[in-house]
């Protein structure tokens, strides 16, 4: 029962995680009705610039724990939004209107460009990153059964996942940019016709999946110690899965697929083998396609083909 | 850009308009103006050219050769350089679609609210000060939601307001659609067959709020028709387009009687269209017999 609570709190995290790059996929497959593949380099990018950022707030002298954390986010999230905006002006925007095939081979072309860009500028090796934050909770530590602890930069990683989660649920819903964005998946012409910009609203929207990405870099970072150039492709594809699995392009549905794809993940490696914990997540993937390829919480689309 | 003498410009002036798709010719050298707080009928029969016009006004093709100007409160516009989001902001120029284009998955209120997009994000500073909840644009935004109800209300649909738009009845989504429109403040209002589809009673209430608009909120409508009782009722001028040329242009009084109107609703040889009795034809005629 412990093990199981341990593993259950490793996955929740695990899965937050997941779930706030899979909401970037989600978003930007809303409105343009295409994968974003460079969205997980994204995440990596994100993950060196908190690399980075911990490293110059450290030699800024600043060495209170929460501020550093929050100039890191800031930072991060920062750079990461320029690089979404950049991946849609010259992925996306200039193909707009031609086969749908072009601006998914040229995110893929982005995708490989920015591993190779980290690659060169960052070097192969792994970049490691002391612990920021090692404060941990003890639940239960009985006399021969399991430890279970809670460490305080999952509960960290939690809240913000939560607290993120809540923000953007009220930006779709309450703002202009919200209903803009809304206007948009439905019928991008009307939109303009309305006076939206739709090509803004459109960078917006990778905007603020990257900034999302972003954060779960800084997460990563922290969570992990390790940030190497190669982490985008998996995680991306985990968190792909993710927004597959809870339905694609839907918010709420990115959200509980990140979490059912950690939670998975932690189970499967605790009680199966840790080599196949991949195999575990993509089985799901290709289940729910063939299945129930709307996912859980997608509805039928038939208007879209 | 501005200059004095503007002020005489008509609201919308098109000039040697013409659009080649390829090889065809949709549009060939029409030239017209249309009024501000007036009426003003496009008719003309199917594939004339009609829908062409409009959205080559509303930046959805742009024209092979012409100028569209849209002047109002002392500025001037030319609608072929403009992308569209720019033609309904900053223009003014609204449309209504023949096929109803509402956000079928949003709510009646919505649709009216997204149609105030421009200025609702002005006021919300691109997003932070409405994300934050502050004042300026919780104020504009109950100025939005204000001016939605004045609409509904005017096309009786206040009672529908949380409802999907995909939802309502056909009639209804034909008048929401004008609301929208409505809301986004234009100076000149574009309706593409806005009485198709509707039963009499709903084409007379159609004429009534379309003289309502031009006469209480001051601005120009653009009117493509079939239906020759709302047309010949409301319409202050009429432009006839036939294979994409302007074939008449004046007072309904006047038009109606042009020869050339009635060759083209009638065929040049009654006889001869009397054999070719498709569909098409009968509309022509019915249209012709309506007024």
């Amino acid at each position: 029962m412990d093990y199981f609570l341990q593993q259950l709190i490793n996955g929740v995290t695990l899965g937050a995680i997941y779930g706030l790059v899979a909401i970037g996929y989600t978003m930007v497959y809303g409105i343009i009705g295409m994968i974003n593949f460079a969205h997980g380099e994204i995440y990596m990018i994100g993950a060196f610039i908190a690399v980075i950022s911990f490293l110059a707030v450290g030699l800024l002298g600043i060495t209170w724990v929460p501020l550093a954390v929050v100039l890191v986010l800031i930072l991060t999230m920062l750079f990461t939004a320029v690089y979404g905006w950049t991946v849609e002006r010259l992925a996306y925007r200039p193909l707009r209107g031609s086969v749908r095939l072009a601006p998914l081979i040229s995110a893929i072309g982005m995708s490989i460009f920015l591993q190779n860009y980290v690659q060169l500028v960052q070097g192969a090796r792994v970049k490691p990153l002391p612990p920021v934050m090692s404060d941990v909770i003890v639940l239960a530590d009985q006399a021969g059964g399991f430890r279970v602890s809670v460490s305080a930069l999952q509960l960290l990683i939690l809240a913000l996942t939560v607290a993120l989660m809540i923000g953007f649920t009220q930006v779709i819903a309450r703002t202009s940019l919200g209903r803009a964005q809304r206007a948009c998946e439905q019928d991008m012409k009307m939109a303009s016709l309305l006076g939206i910009d739709v090509d803004r609203t459109i960078s917006l929207t990778f905007v603020m999946g990257a900034a999302l990405a972003g954060v779960a870099g800084v997460m990563v970072t922290m969570y992990y110690g390790v940030v190497d150039f190669y982490i985008g492709f998996l995680a991306g594809i985990k968190a792909f899965t993710a927004a597959v699995l809870g339905g694609i392009g839907s918010l709420p549905g990115a959200m509980l697929g990140g979490l059912l794809i950690g939670l998975i993940e932690a189970f499967w490696s605790a009680y199966f083998s840790v080599e196949y914990k991949d195999v575990a997540t993509f089985v799901i993937l290709v289940l729910v396609l063939i299945f129930r390829p709307t996912g859980l919480l997608g509805r039928p689309d038939l208007e879209k083909v | 850009m501005t200059s004095p003498q503007d002020f005489a410009e008509p609201l919308l002036r098109v000039e040697h308009l013409s659009m080649r798709f390829g090889g065809l010719v949709a549009i060939n050298d029409v030239s017209f103006s249309a009024q501000d707080c007036a009426i003003t009928a496009i008719i003309g029969p199917n594939g004339a050219g009609k829908t062409t016009l409009f959205n080559c006004l509303t930046g959805f093709y742009t024209p092979s050769v012409g100028r569209l100007t849209v002047s109002h409160s002392g500025h001037r516009w030319l609608l072929e350089r403009m992308e569209a989001h720019r033609i309904a902001g900053t223009a003014r120029v609204a449309r209504t679609f023949q096929n109803i284009r509402l956000f079928g998955g949003m709510s009646v209120l919505e649709n009216l609210i997204v149609a105030q997009h421009t200025k609702l994000m002005r006021a919300s500073g691109f997003t932070l000060a409405g994300l934050l909840g502050l004042p300026v644009y919780r104020q504009a935004e109950r100025a939005a939601v204000e001016r939605a109800r004045y609409w509904l209300d005017r096309v009786g649909l206040v009672e529908m307001a949380d409802r999907q738009a995909g939802t309502l009845p056909y009639g209804a989504q034909r008048r929401l659609e004008i609301a929208r429109a409505m809301c986004s403040e234009p100076r000149l209002l574009c309706l593409d067959e806005p009485a198709a589809g509707l039963n009499p009673r709903e084409s007379a209430d159609l004429s009534v709020l379309l003289t309502f608009i031009r006469d209480h909120h001051r601005i120009g409508v653009l009117l493509i028709e079939h239906d020759m009782s709302v047309v010949m009722a409301i319409s202050d001028h009429l432009v006839v387009l036939d294979y994409g040329r302007k074939i008449s242009d004046g007072p309904p009084a006047v038009v109606r009687h042009d020869p050339a109107v009635i060759r083209a609703y009638l065929g040049e040889d009654e006889s001869e269209s009397e054999d070719d009795a498709n569909g098409e034809d009968r509309n022509r005629r019915e249209g012709q017999g309506s007024c």
